[in-house]
């Protein structure tokens, strides 16, 4: 479709804009004016990633040379720049071990830059293909949604809380540098431009998660920034083991990959660790958990849809190398154990952010595992769980972040009986939920898939993430539902006031919702159209992973769905009007009873939260030390060669 | 068979079946208690008679979820027997349930509220052991169809004790008889009055008992798919059950729970999972 | 015969009742008499219900639960007021704080009287109960609404 070279000026533009537009955001103090450049800039971006992705159905993988050779040394300096940056930050704070690291970070760098000069092979510097065209679509599309959505959002986060500082053109502009730092990464073929790009994403979450400038929001933002560095450390070693032991051209992506285990495993390894911490999985998801405390587009932003979507993606492109590998089926565990812990603990959260946190470590976990084992059928339910929660959730936080101003409360117990203050939001609350664990939507097929996929693959492993994967089944559903459940039960109708929602805000979750419901259905394009020509190119033979038949029955159960909530108005007025049973003493149609001793009562229902079985502290203890275990365990191997 | 007969024929005769076994339940479970029980199609009176009265509700949502509920149970149930994919039957199943949850909480009533978290927690308990069933059934055919499964000339059972023993388990769970009758339960006197059912009258409260006649069905159709192609047994082991599970029913009362929950996912773990583990270093 | 006269599900209350007519009730569903042979279940809840069997002499306090229970019973429904407490008030009709039976409350259908009623005349008074609800259910049908 489009030529080489326009091509490749798109990936640039893609990249470049937005780290432009990130400069302007800065220096824009108006409102109006940035309301204006936001807008403008995310709908550019939008279209441009549309294209891109566009573009990739019809070309095989494209790879481009940047002509220009000062980049990769401008490069260094900039993970110079942000290596100084951070230990300068650190030492003010007295955060020692963010210091020790970056420095670390720092001296393995350099090391690896001086071998650089010395062994100096020329590969292509970026690339795209399917996987960097949906990566793509996904940051392009969603983050512009996102940051449309934060301008209504962060006005009224302001107004809430005058006391906190009102940064606004750097909370902004650091929005868009991440996007295009994200772009960075899933474009970049050389892994070094890869380590930088990480490393901004790494430093515009810091930025943004202590945001609030309170001394929460610090903690958390430097326990992030201190556990996604000691992920990001693996990556300099792992360029040292290519420097050293297999030459440089495998500093090249698609080369390493394609130069299969017997290289690439064990640089592979070390990279997918790193991609584990950013990924928020066991031993490291504490930091996601903490990171809640940021604004919610932050958490929509970076800490579901697509910042920890870079770590699963760095995985996903290593899957090929992974495949019958006792590293990765030691990935696979990793993912596995993330996804069950995880699931677990959201069953006794209800503060709804560390539900949607939770949920979101368990889903990558799930992707973790589906790409440490590797198969074809394994990463094509990875990547459509990719596809389906990024846009999932990321409804789901906007509208709990909407909610949240309305209701000026995070727990869930407070949104009991939503769907009749707020029916648009509640019903685009459950399309998010009903996204995420029900037939036939999207994250449904990917489990089905990826319980396919477990089956056949590495026996007795692939049993055993089986056997995970069917506990944590049931343990979704049971937090889903029951927060669908508080939505819905109305005790004393509440009047209907959307009235103060701002447009912006409303819009977008249109938006996402119309998506959601969109890719449910479309996901068959998906698939035909970008994934299996790319698992065509990355295994050569692809078998046929979803027939037919399933399809046609999925989007039976789809339709039935869809339209039955149109049959609603038929029921609503059919039956007689009585009392809820309370033993026979209710007080009129409210919701209190007369209680003994002629007190009036009002009810009182919360939903279980079974602290005893599912209590966060005593579960994070035993999933952190399993993940520590696994991690260590991983990391003996690849030191004493990679188990090959 | 044909897939659409086959459905069809489960649409249509379903209820049949499952009528006169729930009645020869409550027959059974009257001679155990040494009364005489009522006639053999008292199920079928009970559904009509309800049919005949006029409802009344505490919103007219309930029975929107109900409605739901009924459709996707006959729909899972219909795929089941045209041969679909198992896995796919499972969650659908889980998305019918999930609607009756819905429709108990909608009413915010105390008593349908808890039903409705003791019908999460006992589609948490049940859900690993049935995907674990599922998977064996894929070990021992090699394919995930179920129309694959009820050919299979073997018995896959003798391959399949432990993932059998465990489906037992929790088939009570399923068919709503004590020791697990946690949610919602056909005996008077329940300690949550009628639990997740209790906001439910006339025509909604039969289309609550048609889906469980109908769930019961499927049930016992998971039961023939431990037999393969073998008739008789495969009767023969259902009628063994469904006497055992009345057994069971009437010699028990209701556990706690946290007991329910945590011994279902025990005996999936020790039979169900070392089972399909085992299968797979054979 | 309709299949409410085949099923009747009955909710069973005690408004201030000695109990002697609610053991009596309870004894029909035991295996000597096995009400279930007709269909009869005790059902706790009055949305399930078809027949309102309430004993004692209704005192103030339990005049709101009657009310309630009655008014969330779905139609056709019929009540069958047990024992001479439920029918005139009994011995106590002269207290301060009885109503003086069921009637003075709700609409009965069946007076069984009997101090306490025994299980025989508790049964016949229940397929009595049968045939007025099919009364009511025909008349339902016919387009005229039951009384509330």
């Amino acid at each position: 479709m489009l030529s080489n070279d326009t091509y490749m000026e798109l990936l640039i533009f893609l990249i470049l804009f937005p780290l432009l537009m990130a400069g302007l955001l800065t220096l824009i103090q108006g409102e109006n004016f940035r309301r204006a450049a936001v807008i403008s800039g995310a709908v550019l971006v939008g279209i441009a990633s549309l294209i891109t992705l566009a573009d990739s159905i019809t070309t095989q993988a494209v790879y481009h040379s940047v002509p220009v050779d000062m980049i990769g040394i401008l490069i260094f300096i900039g993970d110079i720049l942000i290596s100084g940056y951070i230990i300068f930050v650190s030492l003010k704070a007295r955060q020692y071990l963010v210091t020790g690291i970056t420095i670390l970070q720092l001296i393995l760098l350099c090391a690896v830059e001086y071998l650089a000069l010395a062994d100096h092979a020329h590969i292509p510097e970026l690339f795209s293909d399917q996987l960097s065209g949906i990566m793509a679509a996904i940051i392009g599309v969603i983050g512009g949604l996102i940051c449309v959505y934060a301008l209504g959002y962060m006005r009224e986060y302001h107004a809430e809380h005058p006391d906190r500082p009102d940064k606004r053109p750097r909370f902004f502009g650091i929005m868009f540098l991440f996007l295009s730092a994200m772009f960075g990464v899933v474009f970049s073929n050389n892994l070094l431009w890869l380590f930088f790009f990480w490393e901004i994403t790494t430093l515009c979450s810091f930025l943004l998660i202590r945001y609030p400038e309170t001394d929460e929001a610090v903690k958390n933002a430097y326990r992030a920034l201190l556990f996604n560095l000691v992920g990001g450390a693996c990556i300099p070693v792992a360029f040292l083991v290519i420097f050293l032991g297999q030459g440089s051209q495998y500093i090249g992506l698609h080369e390493l990959v394609t130069a299969g285990p017997g290289i690439a495993l064990i640089p592979a390894g070390l990279i997918a660790i790193a991609g584990l911490a950013k990924s928020a999985q066991f031993p490291f998801s504490s930091w996601l958990v903490g990171a809640m405390v940021a604004p919610t587009p932050v958490s929509a932003l970076l800490h579901s849809s697509t910042m920890v979507k870079a770590g699963v993606y760095i995985i996903a492109r290593f899957a090929p190398v992974f495949e019958g590998q006792i590293v990765g089926i030691l990935i696979a565990l990793i993912g596995g154990i993330t996804f069950l812990a995880a699931s677990a603990i959201a069953i006794s959260q209800s503060n709804a952010k560390k539900v949607l946190a939770f949920s979101t470590i368990a889903n990558l976990g799930l992707i973790v595992a589906c790409c440490g084992v590797g198969t074809a059928e394994a990463l094509w339910a990875a990547i459509l769980l990719i596809v389906f929660h990024a846009i999932a959730k990321s409804l789901l936080f906007l509208s709990v972040g909407t909610v949240e101003h309305q209701i000026h409360s995070r727990d869930i117990e407070d949104m009991n009986g939503l769907v009749t203050r707020m029916p648009r939001i509640t019903m685009m609350i459950l399309i998010g939920i009903a996204g995420m664990f029900l037939a036939p939507f999207g994250m449904l097929i990917s489990k089905w898939a990826s319980l396919h996929a477990f089956v056949e693959s590495v026996p007795p492993y692939g049993i055993l993430l089986v056997i995970i994967i069917a506990y944590g089944s049931g343990i979704t559903a049971f937090f889903w539902a029951k927060w669908m459940g508080k939505l819905i039960a109305v005790g004393e109708p509440q009047t209907k006031d959307e009235s103060h929602i701002p447009r912006s805000e409303k819009n977008i979750l249109y938006i996402l919702s119309a998506l959601t419901i969109g890719v449910c259905f479309g996901f068959p394009i998906i698939s035909w159209y970008l994934i299996e020509p790319w698992l065509l190119t990355m295994y050569q033979s692809v078998t046929d992973l979803i027939s037919l038949s399933n399809i046609e029955i999925m989007f039976m159960m789809l339709f039935l769905v869809l339209i039955m909530p149109f049959s609603l108005a038929r029921f609503t007025h059919s039956a007689r009007r009585v009392p809820r049973y309370l033993c026979g003493i209710p007080e009129g149609r409210s919701t209190a009873f007369m209680g003994s001793c002629g007190i009036n009562r009002e009810i009182a229902l919360s939903n279980y939260y079974l602290e005893r079985i599912f209590g966060e502290e005593r579960l994070s203890r035993i999933s952190v030390g399993m993940g520590i275990f696994l991690i260590v365990l991983l990391l003996n191997i690849l030191i004493i060669g990679g188990g090959l | 068979m044909d897939p659409f007969i086959a459905a069809a024929l489960f649409i249509i005769l379903a209820p049949v079946v499952g009528i006169l076994i729930t009645g020869l339940d409550r027959i059974l479970t009257a001679r155990m208690q040494g009364r005489v029980g009522p006639p053999v199609l008292q199920p079928w009176y009970d559904i009509r008679k309800l049919f005949q009265k006029k409802q009344v509700a505490v919103w007219g949502a309930q029975s929107f979820f109900i409605f739901c509920y009924l459709i996707f149970i006959i729909f899972t149930g219909a795929l089941f027997f045209a041969g679909g994919d198992i896995l796919l039957v499972i969650f659908a199943f889980t998305l019918g349930h999930v609607f009756l949850v819905l429709g108990a909480y909608v009413s915010y009533s105390p008593y349908a509220h808890i039903g409705a978290e003791r019908e999460l927690i006992q589609l948490m308990a049940v859900e690993p052991m049935i995907i674990i069933a599922a998977i064996g059934l894929y070990q021992v055919n090699g394919s995930f169809l179920i129309g694959d499964m009820a050919n299979h000339p073997g018995l896959p059972i003798l391959l399949l004790p432990g993932v059998f023993l465990g489906f037992i388990y929790i088939l009570t769970f399923k068919l709503r008889k004590s020791p697990f009758d946690l949610a919602t339960s056909h005996h008077a006197h329940q300690e949550l009055v009628k639990g997740s059912t209790t906001e439910f009258s006339g025509w909604t409260l039969a289309m609550v008992e048609l889906a469980h006649i109908y769930e019961l069905v499927v049930m016992l159709g998971f039961i023939w798919l431990f037999f393969g192609d073998n008739l008789i047994l495969c009767v023969a082991a259902i009628a063994i059950i469904m006497i055992l599970e009345i057994l069971v029913d009437n010699c028990t009362s209701r556990v706690r729970w946290q007991d329910a929950m945590t011994s279902a996912w025990f005996v999936t773990l020790v039979a169900g999972a070392g089972n399909i583990f085992a299968l797979s270093i054979m | 015969m309709s299949y409410l006269q085949k099923s009747p599900w009955i909710i069973h209350y005690d408004a201030s009742s000695c109990n002697g007519c609610d053991i009596e009730v309870l004894a029909c569903l035991t295996p000597l008499y096995d009400v279930e042979r007709f269909g009869i279940l005790n059902t706790g809840n009055p949305k399930h219900a078809d027949i309102f069997v309430i004993t004692g002499g209704v005192n103030e306090i339990n005049k709101e639960v009657v009310l309630n229970i009655y008014e969330q019973m779905p139609h056709p429904k019929v009540v069958v007021a047990v024992g001479i407490c439920a029918c005139s008030g009994g011995v106590f009709r002269e207290c301060y704080n009885i109503s003086g039976g069921v009637a003075t409350v709700i609409p009965v259908d069946v007076y069984v009287p009997g101090c306490a009623a025994r299980p025989e005349s508790i049964i016949d008074g229940i397929v009595q109960a049968l045939g007025i609800l099919e009364q009511k259910r025909s008349a339902m049908k016919a387009g005229a609404e039951g009384v509330a």
